[in-house]
């Protein structure tokens, strides 16, 4: 992980990962001291499929700029078909999002597994990029949690 | 009495807007009318009533009562209050004028609720008499009389002027303020709508609804009356009635956790939510028949009781247009009235 | 029609078959109906009416009603029918205790929208299937019918029932011409700026009443997460631009695929705010997505968030396609 001291805007980034794959991959990312922002907040949650759509308004609600989720690819799930649901699911609450005037980028899914340390570094990097040329998050924010 | 030439009527609103913040209904996108903060070009609606009531302005949905921050084991208050802004609300129907004399018996008794009491100070409350009443209408049977509302000032609006009179001393000042707009006049054109205005009230499907069976059966009699039940059957234990109602002023105060502090804040409740005074123990009302009846012995029973007879409702029929399967107030009274 | 309806209802009474009707009663004027469940043949005479003024769905109230002794009778418009069938999917009804008939349904007059043409202190209204004539404090007035549905008739999904013991008048057909999403669509070509804009403006009405959740057949938890004090979101009221866009957001969501799609939380909403155009949004994505589903129209098949398929479409469909940038 790299300490970025330039000032100006930094997006706060929360990811979802799955206990199997792309936590794993996150953390082979850091023994392979491969870069990715600090901005990163990592959540590990059990499987992609327990991520409620909540948590993602949570995670916006709580300040973050952006939201990631990474599970599995496409059939290795550890429970077998729970990234086949959570696919499903984030599809269609990404999709109202954008319905609902929230900047699309600011959310993603990206199928990261335990040997794909660069992949994991490479969708963050890429991800901080073009949250902080979208900027803060204005549209989906909770004033009360903003520090004035 | 003092006139003002129709044509001149935003003038005056810009007059008052350019002292104080001034609130009227106008209306929405989808032609429903409700209170907005004048700016230029904002007409005043002409429905006869707006979706909300105009309870809003003295207290409003949410109100902040303090913040908390912690610091080690101290706990720091927060006084975030601020001194109230003067405004104006202009247009209030006579319905609306009355239901801030009922919320008055309720928050400035003692112990005064401040937060209440400076809005109610820093607000002047300009109303409008009524010309066309609609089907829902009931203020009558509660002794208001539409056509010559309450409030700081009372204002009429015939074909071709504004006629305005001060009924308090705020009212006076008011008129005082804009005092080169208008011209003192005479009161005929004013009594001529006052008449044709009494003529259709006259005719309103509820102007002889009676609310004698309330006065005359005691709290008891009314409580385990059969009829709650039946009544309640359908009500789907939403808030629609409470939250359009002008009357309605129950609340709850909650925390929410900012992450950084605390606000404490406090909010509209409805007793016809499963969760109304719920505490520690149990909650006092667990069917929906209980909490239905709860309502309306407010309004009908309770609040007279405690108040020298005065109801708890003000006739404005918003329950009888909003509430989604059209139970209402109405409706519990005729039923009681028939008995 | 209504004749018909109550003669049969009384029979059924008569003869042991149900010992409660679940129907419509009348209310002060003719568009303010109210269910009611009614156990007499006097009970009916005095206040049950069918006609072009009963929009309430009554599938809902069957969920209480039918864990109740004895059979009851339910009459079911085809749009009722649906969400009937969708609440016996998911075994929230008992069957065996439930007796229907279905009833022919033409489009429900919505006293809002025959109000939002200008006509005040409407005291009576007469349907005769073409034009609504309206009785008011200050004199007469017709109009024709079709311009006096509410948004949820105005493009009705469907006219067939799903699901019924007997009908009375004709059973109808689904209606697959898509108008429904007119609207939607509208909304999918416009840029993300205006998209925010206009739900803004909309959902920044909501008064958190929850009419539109209590009023929702597919909304039958017993204890909803906005009521419930250990959720942390149970905040009572849309203290924040955030609470009414997450309230809004998480409903849609828990009804997505579930929502046969009644319209009952728009003709319920007292801030008119058009909140079936989410739950359409999420049917429309489901349609496209994962093939064409209807909620309600049958028992067997899974609903599209309880399934999946390998070859799904992976979640950065949402990037690439729609709207304007």
């Amino acid at each position: 992980m790299q300490v970025n001291e330039t000032k100006g805007f930094r997006p706060k980034i929360v990811a979802f990962c799955c206990n199997w794959c792309s936590y794993a991959g996150a953390d082979l990312a850091g023994t392979n001291r491969i870069n990715y922002p600090a901005d990163v907040k990592i959540i590990r949650v059990p499987c992609s499929c327990r991520v409620n759509p909540m948590f993602i308004l949570r995670a916006f609600q709580r300040g973050a700029d952006g939201v990631i989720m990474c599970g599995c690819h496409p059939g290795d799930c550890h429970y077998t078909s729970g990234n086949y649901f959570a696919r499903r699911r984030m599809t269609l609450l990404f999709s109202m999002l954008d319905y609902m005037g929230i900047e699309k980028e600011r959310t993603r899914v990206e199928w990261v597994s335990a040997a794909e340390g660069a992949k994991f570094a490479a969708t963050m990097n890429e991800f901080v990029e073009t949250v902080t040329k979208l900027g803060e998050n204005k549209r989906l924010e909770d004033l009360r949690c903003k520090k004035q | 009495m003092f006139r003002l030439p129709i044509e001149k009527l935003d003038d005056l609103f810009a007059a008052v807007a350019a002292a104080q913040t001034l609130y009227l209904p106008a209306d929405g996108k989808d032609g429903r009318a409700s209170y907005v903060k004048w700016e230029e070009g904002v007409k005043l609606s002409k429905a006869l009533n707006t979706v909300r009531s105009a309870k809003d302005h003295f207290f409003p949905q949410t109100t902040n009562l303090c913040d908390f921050n912690m610091n080690g084991k101290n706990i720091e208050i927060i006084d975030n209050r601020q001194e109230s802004e003067n405004f104006v609300i202009f247009g209030v129907r006579a319905c609306d004028a009355r239901s801030f004399t009922i919320l008055d018996k309720v928050f400035l008794a003692e112990p005064v609720d401040t937060y209440y009491a400076t809005r109610r100070e820093h607000g002047t409350v300009i109303t409008l008499a009524c010309t066309e009443p609609e089907e829902n209408c009931f203020c009558s049977v509660f002794g208001i009389d539409a056509a010559s509302p309450e409030g700081d000032a009372a204002c009429h609006i015939t074909e071709d002027a504004l006629y305005i009179n001060a009924n308090t001393e705020k009212g006076e000042k008011f008129i005082e303020s804009v005092k080169d707009m208008l011209t003192e006049c005479g009161t005929e054109a004013v009594d001529a709508q006052k008449a044709q205005t009494a003529e259709i009230m006259k005719k309103l499907p509820f102007a002889n609804v009676s609310t004698d069976y309330f006065r005359k059966n005691t709290l008891l009699d009314i409580f385990n009356s059969e009829h709650w039940k039946k009544l309640s059957e359908a009500c789907l234990g939403c808030g629609t009635c409470t939250f359009v109602c002008p009357t309605c002023q129950c609340y709850d105060i909650k925390d929410f956790d900012t992450g950084h502090g605390i606000k404490r804040y406090r909010t509209w409740d409805s007793c016809m939510y499963s969760d109304f005074t719920k505490m520690a123990a149990a909650n006092s009302r667990n069917s929906q028949v209980e909490r239905f009846r709860q309502r309306f012995m407010h309004k009908l029973v309770y609040f007279p009781d405690n108040n020298n007879g005065e109801f708890g409702c003000v006739g404005c029929g918003r329950c009888l247009s909003r509430c989604p399967i059209s139970m209402n107030i109405i409706k519990v009274i005729k039923t009681f009235g028939e008995e | 029609m209504q004749e018909a309806v109550i003669s049969r209802a009384k029979e059924l009474l008569a003869d042991g078959t149900v010992n409660r009707v679940v129907g419509w009663k009348a209310g002060e004027f003719a568009y303010d109906t109210t269910p009611a469940v009614f156990t007499s043949a006097e009970e009916l005479d005095a206040g049950f009416i069918y006609n072009d003024f009963c929009a309430p769905n009554l599938s809902k109230y069957i969920i209480k009603e039918s864990r109740k002794e004895g059979k009851l009778l339910v009459f079911l418009k085809p749009c009722d029918s649906y969400s009937f069938n969708q609440l016996l999917k998911e075994h929230r009804i008992l069957r065996e205790n439930v007796y229907i008939i279905g009833v022919e349904c033409t489009g429900k007059v919505d006293a809002d929208t025959v109000k939002s043409k200008g006509i005040k202190g409407i005291t009576g209204m007469e349907s005769d299937g073409e034009n609504v004539t309206v009785h008011t404090l200050y004199g007469d007035k017709t109009i024709p019918k079709s311009e006096t549905l509410g948004d949820k008739c105005k493009t009705c999904k469907s006219k067939k029932h799903v699901i019924f013991d007997e009908m009375i008048g004709n059973d109808g057909e689904v209606n697959n011409d898509g108008a429904r999403f007119e609207m939607v669509k509208k909304l999918e070509k416009m840029t993300s700026e205006e998209r925010y804009e206009f739900w803004r403006g909309e959902l920044s009405k909501c008064i958190r009443c929850n009419a539109c959740r209590n009023v929702c057949p597919a909304c039958s938890c017993e204890n909803c997460v906005f009521d419930n004090p250990a959720s942390g979101i149970q905040q009572r009221a849309a203290t924040d631009s955030f609470e009414e866009n997450m309230f809004h957001l998480i409903r849609a969501f828990h009804v997505a695929g579930r929502c046969t799609d009644c319209g009952e939380c728009t003709r319920v909403c007292p801030q008119n705010i058009p909140l079936h155009l989410l739950n359409r949004k999420y049917i429309k994505d489901i349609n496209e997505f994962y093939g064409e589903y209807q909620a309600g129209e049958d028992l067997d098949t899974r609903a599209p968030l309880n399934a999946y398929t390998f070859g799904d479409c992976e979640p950065n469909i949402v990037y690439k396609r729609g709207g304007k940038e």
